[in-house]
């Protein structure tokens, strides 16, 4: 049996492209359930693929001191979703380093629900999104600390670039939390690029269209740099970022 | 080589320079002392097109082509080269990527052919080496956990790089020690000394200049020159403080 159809009125789905959605719901409806074993270590790349629509809904249950670091690249032509609902058991270890990389009228976004479990845990965020002409790009963000999840430490990073008019960013770092002993640090920006640094690389001899598409890529590169293996979401950015700029 | 002349230019509508004029010619150096808020970074920004820099008046012209009408980055192609007071942090993009596409830009522009990757990566160890930078941190972003005195060295290793034939430096020598001084004087004299080019340098302090000998020594105040003399000038400002000096 498949979930029930989502409505813009749930929270979660409010910036969602639903029309998009309909038609292949059936398929992704239900989520892939990720455990990570005590002690354990998962790291994943997520690349986009090419078709219009890309739903990724997965649940992530670390168990004690267990670590998952993932790197997702979200540029679907229409709509895209990452869906990650995560919980911590002691001193787990989370990473997301995510980017949305949207053009024309697409909508791409990022909902995550982080549950701090057990104490000690440590969850990190990192989220860039760049978008042009009417693109959405979303971070829906949820860190909950339970009660006895003391010593927490969650950090929420959101930056988007607009570079046009037309587009929307949607950052929305959100906390709850029980336990009265933790960090939670969390921080949104939404923005151009910044023109100092684009008068330095001109100053150097880039032309500004150059200058510009160098400044984007390194706002999302740096995403990718503890990957063990960058290589190819390198290379799949920069190829998205081609054609946003 | 470099010509300055009645340059006006404002700042968020705020005159800066009132009348600057001054020569360069190929082959020399020439130092630009004077106070805090005298205009001397308003004249290095203005002479390498940022914006928000405002010429209202006057003219400046380099190898007798209009600078003033050209963009930043078609500056550095003509062979400008600004040396910051600032130098930017830019995260994500590694030293060697920015200068490799930065040369590379500035090489088509001029009808040359692109430098390889392999190449490009030699010459720049090399140009970090004769500065004593680590070649290693052109492997890391632009500036990104630089301390001030390495930001300093790495405009000089840019400099080396993209051999540009006049160099406006913006204060190079702050925030430097004394072994680090050493090697940019060093730096700009193994780069910039030629007889077909120019280095207009701006400093506060003569220390830069025991390394660095300057031609001719100009004095900016209030937006102006207020006088100009020879590397005796720089000595004596240093002895009695620009007041003194003014007042002589």
């Amino acid at each position: 049996m498949t979930a029930p159809f989502p409505t813009h009125r749930q929270e979660e789905w409010r910036y969602a492209d639903l029309e998009a959605l309909q038609p292949v719901w059936d398929q992704f409806a239900e989520p892939v359930t990720l455990t990570v074993g005590a002690g354990q270590e998962l790291e994943e790349v997520w690349l986009a693929t090419t078709d219009d629509v890309q739903l990724r809904r997965v649940r992530l249950a670390l168990g004690e001191g267990a670590s998952a670091r993932l790197f997702a690249l979200n540029t679907a032509p229409v709509y895209g979703r990452i869906e990650l609902e995560v919980s911590l058991e002691k001193d787990a270890d989370f990473e997301l380093f995510a980017a949305n990389i949207g053009t024309g009228v697409s909508t791409n976004e990022i909902v995550t629900n982080v549950r701090h479990v057990g104490e000690g845990g440590r969850s990190r965020q990192v989220v860039r999104s760049v978008l042009n002409g009417q693109a959405v790009g979303s971070y829906l963000g949820k860190v909950e600390v339970a009660r006895g999840a003391q010593q927490t430490d969650g950090e929420q990073s959101v930056k988007a670039m607009l570079l046009d008019r037309g587009a929307t960013a949607n950052c929305k770092p959100e906390l709850e939390i029980y336990a009265d002993d933790v960090k939670c640090a969390h921080g949104a920006s939404v923005g151009e690029l910044d023109a100092v640094q684009l008068f330095y690389a001109e100053s150097r001899g880039l032309d500004p269209a150059s200058a510009r598409a160098l400044l984007l890529e390194g706002f999302v590169m740096s995403l990718w740099d503890s990957a063990s293996d960058g290589g190819a979401i390198g290379e799949a950015s920069r190829e998205a970022l081609r054609r946003v700029v | 080589m470099l010509n300055i002349s009645n340059l006006h230019a404002t700042v968020a509508d705020k005159p800066i320079l009132k009348g600057v004029s001054l020569d360069v010619p190929a082959g020399e150096v020439h130092a630009i002392m004077g106070p805090n808020g005298s205009g001397k970074s308003t004249l290095a920004y203005v002479l390498a097109g940022r914006p928000g820099y405002e010429v209202s008046e006057g003219s400046a012209t380099f190898e007798g082509r209009d600078l003033l009408a050209m963009a930043p980055h078609e500056r550095a192609a003509a062979g400008l080269f600004l040396g910051f007071q600032y130098p930017v942090e830019i995260p994500g993009v590694s030293y060697l990527q920015f200068l490799r596409e930065s040369l590379n830009s500035q090489r088509r522009s001029r009808g040359e052919s692109d430098l390889s990757g392999g190449d490009f990566i030699k010459f720049a160890r090399e140009q970090a080496g004769l500065l004593g930078m680590d070649a290693e941190m052109l492997k890391r972003p632009v500036n990104v956990g630089f301390s001030g005195g390495e930001k300093k060295r790495a405009e000089m290793v840019q400099m080396g790089i993209m051999n540009p034939k006049f160099a406006v430096l913006d204060e190079t020598d702050s925030g430097l020690d004394i072994d680090a001084l050493k090697a940019v004087g060093a730096g700009i004299n193994r780069i910039m000394r030629a007889p077909d080019k120019g280095v207009l340098l701006i400093t506060h302090y003569q220390r830069l200049l025991d390394y660095v000998q300057p031609d001719r020594v100009h004095v900016l105040r209030a937006g102006r020159i207020e006088r100009s003399g020879g590397p005796e000038l720089a000595l004596s400002l240093e002895r009695e403080g620009y007041a003194e000096a003014a007042a002589s």
